[in-house]
């Protein structure tokens, strides 16, 4: 079944329909729905504890929502695990930068690309023609997502000897490296300076040029307005507002779920 | 209808032992979140001790009772002195070797020091079985099932109404936070591992007189005490005797009914049921997320 | 260094260094001492790679072991059958009851983990002893046939020695091969950080449930291979001190290391035998020995040894 292209680009990549989630007696998120376009770069916010890590365990599968539906590209993801949803296209960061921190740059990275590639242990002892094709594929294709982050030149550190700042990038290039349709980013930039921030902002802009649907969980605000096409706003698990920057800059509950927060 | 009070007594009896040892599992990893593989050996020393204190060097049983149950304590002390405070890398997978290690070693001194033949012990109380429902019940049984409930009475006590107590259960909780209010928690990781070891060595005590006691003992004992830990909820005080009780109910129900080279097996049956169906416990343990 | 050549080398030397010691050691009593110390490497480079490189601890390896043993055991005994035949068996047997116990173990974690690979362990011991009209009991099931090709006999001496470390050296080929690919990295990744191998696209259940089944089908091979050396099984070689001294081996001779193996199962082979001069100390050295490696060596000792010698090169 083929729908015709313009139907395809009007429907959202992602679609969150009345997602709940409860821990225990704790609403993280409760009736949440918004969607996120095609090739845009939507920013999820709100003050602490308001649910965003939650919405991404749940869009990734890590946690199972107590009910709503999430449709990606059209498709209902249902129960499928972690793994299945990456294949789909579906790939994210940590806020912790969660890295293979004893393995190289390049092997982190490397493992990003588990999903488009298929050698098993048979693959790994025989190493015919067909497997080593696909090891050096892989090599290539993983050189040059860490060329696009501008870190081929540490390619064989160990990952967790990096500054901070760039494992932050090497996570990203890990991320990638699966061909993802929609790349889920929390708090790309905690923990960096202007400079490196603004690099990110450039950083998020190629990723979008490259055809990558962006959602991303950011607390530094003018990184926030100035990269997002449309943001989506949480407080205590409710979605609060959705709109452009300019439309949440000044929309007032927005502003009173901030009230007392120092940076807005 | 006799034999399944005969059954019911013995596994209340084999129960309160597995639950006083499953005890100090169960308190030792809430306090410091180490299952302490050696733990088996310490009831086979306090047995041992008992052995050699009471009906070998003529002491009066309530001095030896105190006598091998400080002797195990100390023993504790010495333990976390030496093997555990001293470990580099503190992690789960090396402390287990550790402590396996130091089972291995507890069981060669004991060889060394009591061969290997296997040693009994008399009765606390010369009274004969009680006859009840139809079935007997060994006066050490009330014994064991008597001083197992002081016990764990007195553990209660101690962790709801003294300071101390208050304090090693801050400690169990959130390490951290607790030494920023104040406690020692050096001091009560060691303390932990005091009465972990005094409470293996109470359990030896008491069930020295109706078991074979000689230096291989401990390591059955220990893994089955470990199963009614994790049945009942590993770090959960409560738990531990629940499980204990359990286990050893079960274990004599299933000797009785259907075969006694079931025994041993009950145990890890049941072990690996509650890991499938519940890893918490029957009443919900401590949180296991290291490793 | 070129990988060909680098394994050319390494590879050759090894042979070389087998070949050398099986055809010029005379006493058939340290011929049998150096079998051993392969078996013991089979089984524990198998080990390593559930628990140094995936990361998952296993208390009940020896269980596999046993069953390998044990199942090509009561084929040849009660049936009558070739080893040979029983070979396969054996190795599809012990994969078998991993995948099944696998299945369920592996999702729990942590202390569970091994607390599950435990209960694993004493059940199968358990069923050693107590089936005895199939495995012969506590007693053990004696009888076993020897290994013979036409009319070369390879359960003694050289041949067996040649046997046990031909199938090491393929072993750890396939070993050195397994952790350079995309599953050897997969299997590490999981090992520093399963939520983000899982987040990247790792099916982390069937990676854990793999390595788990290889490194049984590992274990039963090293127990066939013991079975129809020593022609005798009993409960008490599988319990779980071996467990634990399969686990002791992996982790002193160091985690994630495929040559740390080699030297964990080298030391911990011919150590108590070096002990049973102080027999009746042995129990306390070999405790010790554990202890003490484990608290000033936590990274095994291979590890140490090369951070020594690289050490002593910068002076």
């Amino acid at each position: 079944m083929s729908a015709p292209k313009k139907d395809e680009a009007a429907r959202p990549l992602l679609a969150l329909s009345g997602i709940s989630k409860s821990f225990g007696g704790v609403r993280a998120a409760a009736d949440v729905s918004f969607a996120v376009e095609r090739g845009s770069i939507t920013g999820l916010i709100g003050p602490n504890g308001a649910g965003k890590t939650t919405l991404f365990n749940i869009i990734t599968g890590v946690y199972s929502k107590d009910c709503g539906s999430i449709l990606f590209d059209g498709k209902d993801l249902g129960k499928s695990p972690v793994h299945e949803r990456v294949s789909l296209g579906i790939a994210r960061t940590f806020q912790n930068v969660e890295l293979f921190s004893g393995m190289s740059v390049l092997e982190n990275v490397l493992v990003g690309r588990h999903v488009r590639t298929r050698n098993g242990f048979f693959g790994a002892v025989a190493q015919l023609p067909r497997h080593r094709a696909e090891e050096r594929h892989a090599h290539e294709h993983a050189l040059k997502m860490l060329d696009f982050v501008g870190l081929a030149h540490v390619a064989k550190k160990p990952a967790g000897d990096l500054p901070f700042g760039w494992q932050r990038l090497v996570e990203i290039a890990r991320a990638l490296a699966s061909d993802p349709a929609l790349l889920l980013l929390d708090e790309p930039a905690a923990g960096l300076n202007a400079i490196e921030t603004r690099q990110l902002g450039g950083l998020l802009g190629q990723i979008r040029q490259r055809g990558i649907t962006l959602l991303l969980v950011e607390h530094d605000m003018s990184l926030t307005m100035e990269v997002c096409d449309c943001i989506a706003v949480l407080d205590q698990g409710r979605k609060i507002a959705f709109g452009t920057p300019r439309q949440i800059q000044a929309d007032k509950a927005v502003i009173a779920a901030y009230l007392g927060q120092e940076e807005f | 209808m006799p034999e399944f009070y005969q059954y019911l007594f013995s596994g209340l009896t084999n129960g309160a032992i597995y639950a006083i040892i499953a005890l100090g599992f169960s308190m030792l990893f809430a306090a410091t979140d180490l299952i302490n593989f050696a733990h088996g050996e310490f009831v086979m020393l306090g047995a041992l001790i008992l052995v050699t204190l009471w009906p070998v060097m003529g002491l009066p049983l309530p001095l030896a009772f105190v006598l091998a149950v400080l002797a195990t304590g100390i023993l504790g002390i010495v333990f976390e002195r030496l093997a555990i405070r001293t470990v580099k890398k503190p992690e789960p997978i090396v402390l287990v070797i550790i402590t396996v290690g130091a089972g291995i070693f507890l069981r060669g001194v004991a060889m060394i020091i009591w061969g290997k033949t296997a040693k009994g012990a008399p009765p606390f109380s010369s009274m004969p079985p009680i006859e009840l429902a139809g079935a007997y019940l060994l006066a050490q049984s009330v014994w064991i099932l008597g001083i197992v409930l002081a016990t764990v009475l007195a553990m209660h006590f101690f962790y709801k109404k003294t300071l101390t107590g208050k304090a090693m259960s801050a400690c169990a909780i959130n390490k951290r936070a607790a030494s920023l209010l104040g406690i020692a928690t050096q001091m009560m990781t060691l303390l932990a591992f005091a009465v972990s070891a005094a409470l293996g060595g109470m359990a030896g005590v008491i069930i020295a007189p109706i078991t074979m006691n000689e230096y291989e003992m401990g390591a059955i004992l220990g893994l089955k005490g470990f199963c009614a830990a994790m049945l009942g909820g590993l770090g959960n005080s409560w738990g531990a005797v629940v499980g204990g009780f359990a286990l050893g109910i079960a274990e004599a129900m299933a000797v009785g009914y259907v075969s006694s080279s079931m025994k041993d097996a009950v145990a890890f049956l049941l072990l690996l049921l509650i890991l499938y169906v519940r890893p918490t416990g029957i009443l919900g343990g401590k949180a296991v997320t290291r490793f | 260094m070129k990988p060909i050549l680098r394994n050319i080398l390494v590879y050759g030397a090894f042979i070389g260094v087998v070949a050398a010691y099986g055809l010029l050691q005379k006493s058939t009593y340290y011929l049998q001492l150096a079998t051993f110390v392969g078996l013991n490497t089979l089984l524990a480079v198998g080990l390593n790679m559930l628990m140094g490189y995936a990361g998952q601890i296993s208390l009940g390896h020896a269980a596999f072991y046993g069953l390998g043993a044990y199942v090509s055991g009561m084929l040849t005994v009660h049936l009558g059958w070739s080893p040979w035949l029983t070979l396969p068996c054996a190795l599809l047997a012990a994969g078998a009851v991993a995948f099944v116990v696998g299945l369920p173990t592996l999702r729990l974690t942590g202390y569970y983990l091994a607390m599950g690979t435990l209960g694993f362990g004493m059940i199968v011991n358990i069923l050693f002893r107590e089936f005895r009209r199939f495995t012969g009991g506590p007693s053990g099931l004696p009888g076993l046939p020897e290994l013979t090709i036409g009319s070369i006999n390879l359960s003694h001496g050289a041949n067996a020695l040649f046997l046990v470390w031909g199938c090491v050296i393929a072993a750890f080929f396939i070993c050195e091969r397994i952790v350079n690919s995309r599953m050897g990295r997969a299997l590490r990744a999981i090992h520093y950080s399963e939520r983000a191998a899982a987040a990247v696209g790792v099916d982390t259940a069937s990676a854990k449930l793999a390595v788990f089944v290889f490194a049984a089908v590992l274990a039963a091979l090293a127990g066939f291979l013991y079975a129809h050396m020593i022609t005798f099984i009993s409960p008490g070689s599988f319990n779980f001190l071996a467990s634990v001294k399969l686990v002791a081996m992996v982790v002193i001779g160091g985690m994630a290391s495929i040559w740390g193996s080699l030297l964990g199962a080298s030391l911990l082979t011919l150590l108590p035998d070096f002990l049973h001069i102080f027999s009746e100390y042995e129990m306390i050295v070999y405790g010790l020995i554990l202890m003490l490696v484990m608290i000033f060596f936590p990274e095994g000792l291979f590890r140490n040894l090369v951070k020594l010698y690289e050490r002593a090169k910068k002076r």
